[in-house]
This record gives structure tokens, sequence and C-alpha cells, in this order.
């Protein structure tokens, strides 16, 4: 019997538990897939917003304020990529000018700080290759960018080395509630605990339907992205938006932290909440549309597109608290942008409930930092060296693109929740990130991850489950 | 710091062939800097046939042909760094690169050949929609796996492209047991070599459709299905000629992309046509003593020419290091690309600085048939030489001679244009 179940290991999930792990608490953290950060966690916008969207007085506002200013402080001491490079929301016509505005009124509102409204040349100074096609911007100097899967690791790897379970490869198919808590039938098997969070993403309606009369419902919505080469990370610095239309914020054209542009979402309701495919309508859109904004965006540096799915409920609204109808129950549902800005103080919440409820006590040894995988690039040249001194295996480049060696790619596997497939090294190190997406490194990180974690190489996966790389050997089946 | 008079960034063909000729043009001081663990670059995971025909005039293997090399770099005693990746180059021709014995060093150069190859073009950079599941690899991995590690990566496979990698495995494939369904290609002709066609695909009854591609990709975790749909005029999917295949794998051969990442970075000026250096008749780059050879200049047919070509820039390099290459007097004579002929390299010549014969390759545009290579001296026609065919996936070369353009003295530009009967 655990105290505390987390359904789902997203960035949401993750920050509960890391949260939680301050207090004296069995916990344990359930996902369907094979690693943290499989859902909508890792395939997003990537931004931290500054919080000027979500209406005044919604608790979506309140915690993105708060989320944005813990983000800094987070990301010191946990150890992942974030940079606070400032927004700006494109206005493209006079007539719109009263939307900008109210934009404005609503960020000072939500407490958002140093919001401006920006003049046509103001912007053009700023940020040279945005469109001329505008006629003003509101700037937000607090927006920011982050690593989604950085972010996400970070805070399950502190949870776990505060204690934390995670069982991966563990699908919750029912949930009973009993006189002790809750019995969670999984595909490995009955857990029990006294409270459960449900931070189950697309799939969190699903488990507070089971546990509530009042229904609720997530739509997943759907995002297609293109993402380009480094060489094209340098268009633009801040994170360029148009004015919000009836679906969410628009194509944003942004910087990543690591120095790459990215392009999207489109914002399509589908029924699958698995339906993580891209389509030619939504590439076509996400290409058309990022051009009104920012010029000279050099299409021919796309190196990978992908989609991901918002939760979207229907009220648009973040559901973060105990279910009336059953006590034990929290809800940490309804989270799409901006869940990612908002998840630090998403964790807080979601511990705050808990911490009254269950009367959890702080622990007096809990390690409020990180530190991630090394970045040798980061270093200096004689540091860089001595590392390799240290240990060869830095001077062993496996990524010719990113330029990540076999130490970085060792230390990915063998931390806290270390990666046990091709997607999970290149969350956590960047291998296969690049230009050449995996082309020239994958058979060895496959042999890599072969070699140190005893599986035979037709066992290794991309992503888990049944994402073998390899079928067999040569001549097997003459 | 060490030094060198000449670093060779890449130890495949092209850095091979360079780093040979330069030893014997009479430079001792060479160092080639590879960063797989052998020597013979991309040619290590050819184990196809075909390779050394114009060279050796006879058939070798990818490793036969590579072996060639490495043994005369062995014989020369060239020094090599094997495991050592170069991760920048300055203008002023300090290399720096690490392995894992001796971390982070830098090498002073004299001259540096740039010969790192080209990478293949990914999916994304197709834009094709659909799913992201395993099973989806460049037709080079899938080499690799099949040919150097022993691995099958698929069973029933569909290849989008027809690039040359991409119609070897459709043959390889079939011939380790796997079934190959269908290579598509985009573009209205193949961009592979006709006899690889003939020999991949039709000895093994495997359809060719052009005009196609990819538009889905299904399967969350492994490929289960492709769908694949003829294209319009301009590459855009036609409603209603979907088609369906069942498999699990997908190659793709679409293309290859020279490596010039070291090259930009030290400000190598780039051609937007082939991705490669913008270089002269002695295939030296705008950064003076800094040439280039080979894939990471422009993507060759046949690896023949790239020893071709690596062993002038060796020798050209050679004569830099040596105060014999001319400097320049400034007059130079355009090479202009047009009708259907997309680039040349070299882009300039300069005749006080050429060899007696000079060599110069392109690729056309698109496929030509009982058409002329035309090169013009300014407005007069020098070369009407009849081809019975051209096509984008094979190289074509005119030759130079020095004399020849001597004779010249006011020429400014040479066309060089395909010409309808």
């Amino acid at each position: 019997m655990y105290d505390i179940i987390v359904i789902g290991a997203g960035v949401s999930g993750c920050a509960a538990a890391r949260e939680l792990s301050r207090y004296q608490a069995d916990i344990c953290v359930v996902d369907k897939e094979e690693d943290v950060c499989c859902g909508t966690s890792k395939a997003n916008s990537a931004i931290v917003h500054a919080g000027y969207d979500a209406a005044e007085g919604s608790l979506m506002a309140k915690l993105n304020v708060e989320g944005n200013l813990m983000m800094e402080q987070l990301s010191r001491d946990l150890d992942f990529s974030f940079r606070r490079n400032g927004s700006l929301v494109l206005c493209m016509r006079e007539e719109d000018r009263p939307n900008l505005e109210a934009l404005y009124e609503r960020g000072v509102k939500n407490g958002v700080k140093d919001l401006r409204i920006l003049t046509k040349e103001e912007v053009k100074e700023m940020e040279p290759n945005v469109t001329d096609d505008m006629v003003g911007a509101l700037y937000a100097p607090t927006g920011g960018i982050v690593c989604p899967f950085g972010l996400t690791i970070a805070l399950a790897e502190n949870a776990a080395m505060n204690g934390v379970e995670f069982k991966f490869n563990t699908e919750v198919e029912n949930i009973v509630k009993t006189d002790e808590g809750f019995e969670l039938t999984t595909s490995q098997g009955v857990l029990k605990a006294k409270y459960v969070v449900n931070a189950a993403g697309v799939h969190a309606d699903r488990f507070h339907n089971m546990m509530s009369a009042e229904k609720i419902h997530i739509t997943p919505r759907r995002g297609d992205y293109c993402l380009l080469d480094k060489t094209a990370g340098n268009l633009v610095d801040k994170t360029i938006f148009t004015l919000p239309g009836k679906f969410g914020k628009g194509i944003l054209v942004t910087p990543t932290v690591h120095g790459n542009l990215l392009l999207g979402p489109t914002a399509i309701d589908i029924d699958d909440p698995e339906g993580t495919n891209t389509t030619r309508e939504g590439l076509d859109e996400v290409i058309g549309k990022a051009q009104n904004s920012v010029n000279n965006i050099p299409m021919r540096q796309v190196i990978t597109s992908f989609a991901g799915l918002r939760a979207h409920e229907d009220q648009h609204e973040f559901v973060i608290k105990e279910l009336e109808d059953c006590k034990g129950f929290i809800d940490c549902a309804g989270i799409e942008s901006p869940g990612l800005s908002s998840s630090p103080a998403i964790g807080k919440m979601v511990a705050d409930i808990l911490k009254e409820k269950a009367g959890l006590k702080e622990k007096n040894d809990f390690i409020a930092t990180r530190k991630g995988i090394v970045d040798p690039k980061e270093l200096s040249k004689e540091e860089y060296s001595k590392l390799i001194k240290e240990n060869p295996a830095y001077g062993n480049i496996i990524c010719r693109c990113e330029t990540i060696s076999e130490g970085e790619i060792l230390d990915a596997i063998h931390r806290p929740l270390g990666a046990k497939s091709l997607d999970g090294v290149k969350r956590r190190t960047r291998a296969g990130m690049g230009r050449c997406q995996a082309g020239f490194c994958s058979p060895r990180t496959m042999e890599i991850l072969a070699r140190e974690l005893k599986m035979d190489m037709g066992d290794i996966t991309k992503s888990g489950g049944d994402s073998k790389i390899i079928v067999g050997i040569d001549k097997d089946k003459l | 710091m060490r030094s060198y008079d000449i670093v060779i960034i890449g130890g495949g063909p092209a850095g091979l062939a360079a780093a040979a000729a330069a030893k014997k043009s009479g430079i001792d001081s060479i160092l080639i800097l590879e960063r797989d663990k052998e020597l013979g670059g991309i040619l290590n995971q050819c184990i196809h046939n075909g390779f050394g025909l114009h060279t050796f005039k006879e058939e070798l293997t990818g490793p036969e042909y590579a072996r060639r090399f490495i043994n005369e770099v062995e014989e020369l005693k060239i020094e090599y760094y094997l495991n050592t990746m170069v991760i920048d180059i300055s203008h002023e021709k300090v290399v720096t690169a690490m392995n894992r014995e001796e971390g982070l060093f830098e090498i002073q150069a004299k001259a540096v050949i740039l010969a790192m190859g080209c990478r293949e073009r990914a999916r994304g950079a197709l834009n094709i929609p659909g799913y992201r599941p395993s099973g989806i690899f460049s037709a080079g991995t899938a080499q690799r796996l099949v040919n150097m590690e022993g691995y099958m990566p698929g069973r029933k496979v569909v290849i989008l492209g027809s690039g040359d990698i991409g119609l070897i495995m459709a043959r390889r494939m079939t011939l380790e047991g796997a079934q190959v369904q269908v290579v598509a290609e985009l573009m209205p002709y193949s961009g592979g070599l006709k006899r690889n066609i003939v020999q991949c695909l039709d000895d093994f009854g495997i359809p060719l459709k052009l005009s196609h591609t990819v538009v889905d990709i299904r399967g969350k975790y492994r490929v289960e299905g492709i769908t694949i749909a003829e294209v319009d005029s301009h590459g855009k999917p036609v409603p209603g000629t979907e088609e369906d295949y069942d498999c699990d794998t997908l190659l793709l051969s679409c293309g290859l992309i020279p490596e010039n990442e070291l090259s930009r970075g030290m400000g190598v000026d780039i051609e937007p046509v082939t991705s490669g250096p913008s270089v002269n008749e002695s295939l030296e780059t705008n950064i003076d003593g800094v040439f280039a050879c080979g894939n990471v200049l422009h993507v060759h047919d046949l690896v023949d020419y790239v020893s071709e070509e690596a062993t002038t820039a060796g020798q050209n390099a050679a004569k830099y290091v040596q105060g014999s290459l001319a400097k320049s007097s400034g007059k130079v004579i355009k090479l202009a690309p047009t009708g259907g002929v997309r680039y040349t390299v070299p882009k300039t010549i300069d005749v006080d600085r050429m060899a007696d014969e000079l060599t110069v390759r392109f690729r056309v545009g698109n496929v030509y048939k009982n058409c002329f290579i035309s090169v013009y001296f300014d407005d007069e026609q020098v070369v009407h030489r009849k081809r019975p065919v051209m096509a984008p996936g094979e190289m074509e070369d005119v030759k130079f001679k020095k004399e020849k353009l001597a004779s010249y003295p006011d020429l400014k530009t040479i066309t060089i244009k395909i010409e309808e009967a």
C-alpha cells in the first residue's frame, strides 16, 4: 500500500511527485510508457509563457504567472535548460489593436511584470526578421523557453533521488475506491494507495469519470510542428506569436533553448488520445502561417516534424482539486498550454492539497538540487580535456551532428530513471536530435545500450513497447 | 601546438587519395583525421561490387577499393588518427580535434583539405506526414546495419527515393530475405545510376514508381503501413491515387547533403546548388590554402571520380605548401552553367594556375536524350558533343587544355549548356 500513487509521468505528474517527495510518504508514479515525458510533455512549444493569455481570475492565469516566476530558480536547482528570451505578440492589423491592448490589460491584471506595447519600429529594431505586415506588438520580457524533456526528466530524477518509486510500462486499467483508499488494476498487477493523483494528460477524463458522478471531458487537440536546423536558430531571438485566434495562439516562431528554430502548432481536435501523427494539411498550415509573422524562414532547413496532443478540457481550465464525491482522489487534469509553464506551480498546488488532506510531514533529508548530465561543450577547453583524461568516454563522439560523446550517453543510461531506449537517450542527451536525425549514431547508440543494459541488440527499442529497431539477423528467414 | 603541412579532414576515399597525392608530390608532413574506427569511410559498408572500373579497370567491392588506397597510405607512411572528431577549424587553419587518448587538442596546418563527405537527407527534411515509429531508416543506416553489423532492419520494405543507396539496398534487403514491395520516387526520373536500376530493381522484379511519394506512415511503435500516392508536376500528391502497403519498414534514399558545418564555421563560401564549397580550378576555396574534394564538395556518382578529384586537390595543396602554386593574377574565367546544367565544379578558372588539363564536372537537371553538351568561350561555340542519354543521377564532365585556354587571352566566361539536336 502506497500513500500516494500518481498516474502519469509527464511534467505535471513529475512536478507533483517532486514536490510530494519533500514529505514523509511512500509515493509511486505509474506510466503506461517506458519512460517519463512520453505524452503531451514531449511534444509541445517548449515555451514558458509570461501569463497574459489566460482569463483573468482563472487558475490557469494564477499558476502560469507563479510557474513562470518559479522556473528560473528551479532551472538552477535542478540543472535544466531555461532562457528568459522574452516574447512578442504581433498585431497584424490596425483594427485588431484593441485586442492587443486588451491582452496587455489582461496581462497586467494577471500580474505579468514589465509588459509593454511596442510600435512597429521598436519591434523591427528588436527583431529585424519579423514581418513588415504588422502594426505593433505586445512585448513580455518575462516570457521564456525551456527544454521540456530536461524539465520533466529533472523533476522525475529529483523525485526518484528523494525516494519516489517509478513504475513504467504500467497502464492503469481500472480504479476502485476501497475502505483504505484505492485499488488500481494495472497491466502489471494491482496497486494500492491511500491517495491518487490523476495526472494522466489526455487520458485524465477517463480516470476522473471512473470515480466521479460529475463528468469532465478532455479533447485531444493535436498540434503539428516543424523543427529547423541550428543554422536557422538565430532568425529570431524572442518567441514570436500573433494575436490569438479562435484556436489558441496561432503559429509561433521561436528559438529553442538548444538553438534550433521551432514552428507550430496547429490546433486540430481529434478523438484518438494516441493520435500523434502529423498530416500533410497540418504541416502545410505550419509552414504557410509561420511565414506570415517572420520573413525568410529557411524551410529547406527543416530537420524533423512532429505532433503533440494538448489535453483540452471543455471549460479550458486546469482542474486541480480533490473530487467532492470521491475523497482522496486528486485531479490534475485539463493541463494544456500554459501547462508546461505552470508545472512548477501545479506540482506545488497538488502537494499542498495532499499535505493538508494527508497531514504530510516534511522530511529533514530532502535533496533539493540535482545535477544534470554534464554538457562538455559548456566547459572550457582545459576543463573539457581534463574530463576526457578522467573519463575517456567523453572523448568518443557518438552523435556527430550534436557532438554528443559516449560519456554523456553512459551517464544518461546509468543515472536514476536512466534511458532504456534510443528516444530515452535522445531526450536526455540530444544524441540523434540533430540534422541527420540519428542516421549515423543510432547503430552506435544501440550498441552502447545493449552493452550497458546487458540486452540483446534485437531487444533495443526506439521508444519501448513494440518499437524494436531490428527484427532479426541477416538471412534468418531465407 | 603540433603542426603539419597538410591536415586532411576525413579518411574516406577523398581524404585517402588526397593524402597519397600530396605525399607523392613531395610533402612529408601530412595528417589525416578520421572520426570512425577505421579508414575508408562509407566504402566500408558498400560491400556490393562495381567500384573501380575507371580507376583500376576491374570491379571491386567498396572495402576492396578502399583497401587499395589505405594500403597506399600505409606504404607511404602517412600519419592518421582514428576515432578522432574535428570540432572546429579556425580561419587561420588551427584544427581543434578530440579523441579518447588525447582529449581536446589543436593542430596548426599550413594547408587544409576538406574531405568530410556527406550525409543522407532525413525524413524530417522531406516533411513526410504520419506517425514516427521505429522502422524508418535512411538507406545508408540500413546498409550499415545489414552489411557491417549483420542485423535485419525489417522484413517488408517500402523504399522512398531512387538514389543509388536506396537501389542498392532494395537488392541487398531482397538477398537477405526481406520482401521489397516498391520503390517510390518523387521525381519523374530516378536519382540513381541506370545500371543500378537494372541490376537492383529490374532483375528482382521490384517496381519503381516514378512521380510518387509517401503520404502517410502508420503505426505508433513500429511501422505498420505506408501510403504512397502519385504527385503532380509540382510534386503535390494527387487525391485518389493513394495506394496502401502493409510493411514494417520504410527506407529513405532521398538525396545526400555535403557535411559542411566545419567549412561554414571557418568561413568557407558555400554554393547553394551543391551545398558544397565554392572552389576555383585548384579546388581551393575562398580561403587560401583550404581545398575541398569528394562528396563534401559535391555529391558524386562514382567513387572513381572522387579519387581523381581528390588527387588533384592533394597535388594542389602540396604545391600551395611548397609555394609553387602560382599566385592568382586576378584574371579569372567564370564558368556559367545554364540551359539544364545545374552547376559546375570548379566555379572559376585561372589559366596561370591550372594544370595542363582541367576536368570540369557537372550534373544536369533533367533527363536528356540525344542532346548535346555545348561549351561556349564567350560567344564562340568550342564544344558540341552528342550524348545519347544524360540524367540527373549521373555526373558529366568536359575537359579543358591549358594550351587552348591560353590562346583566348580575353576570355571572360565559359558557358556550359545542354542543347537539343
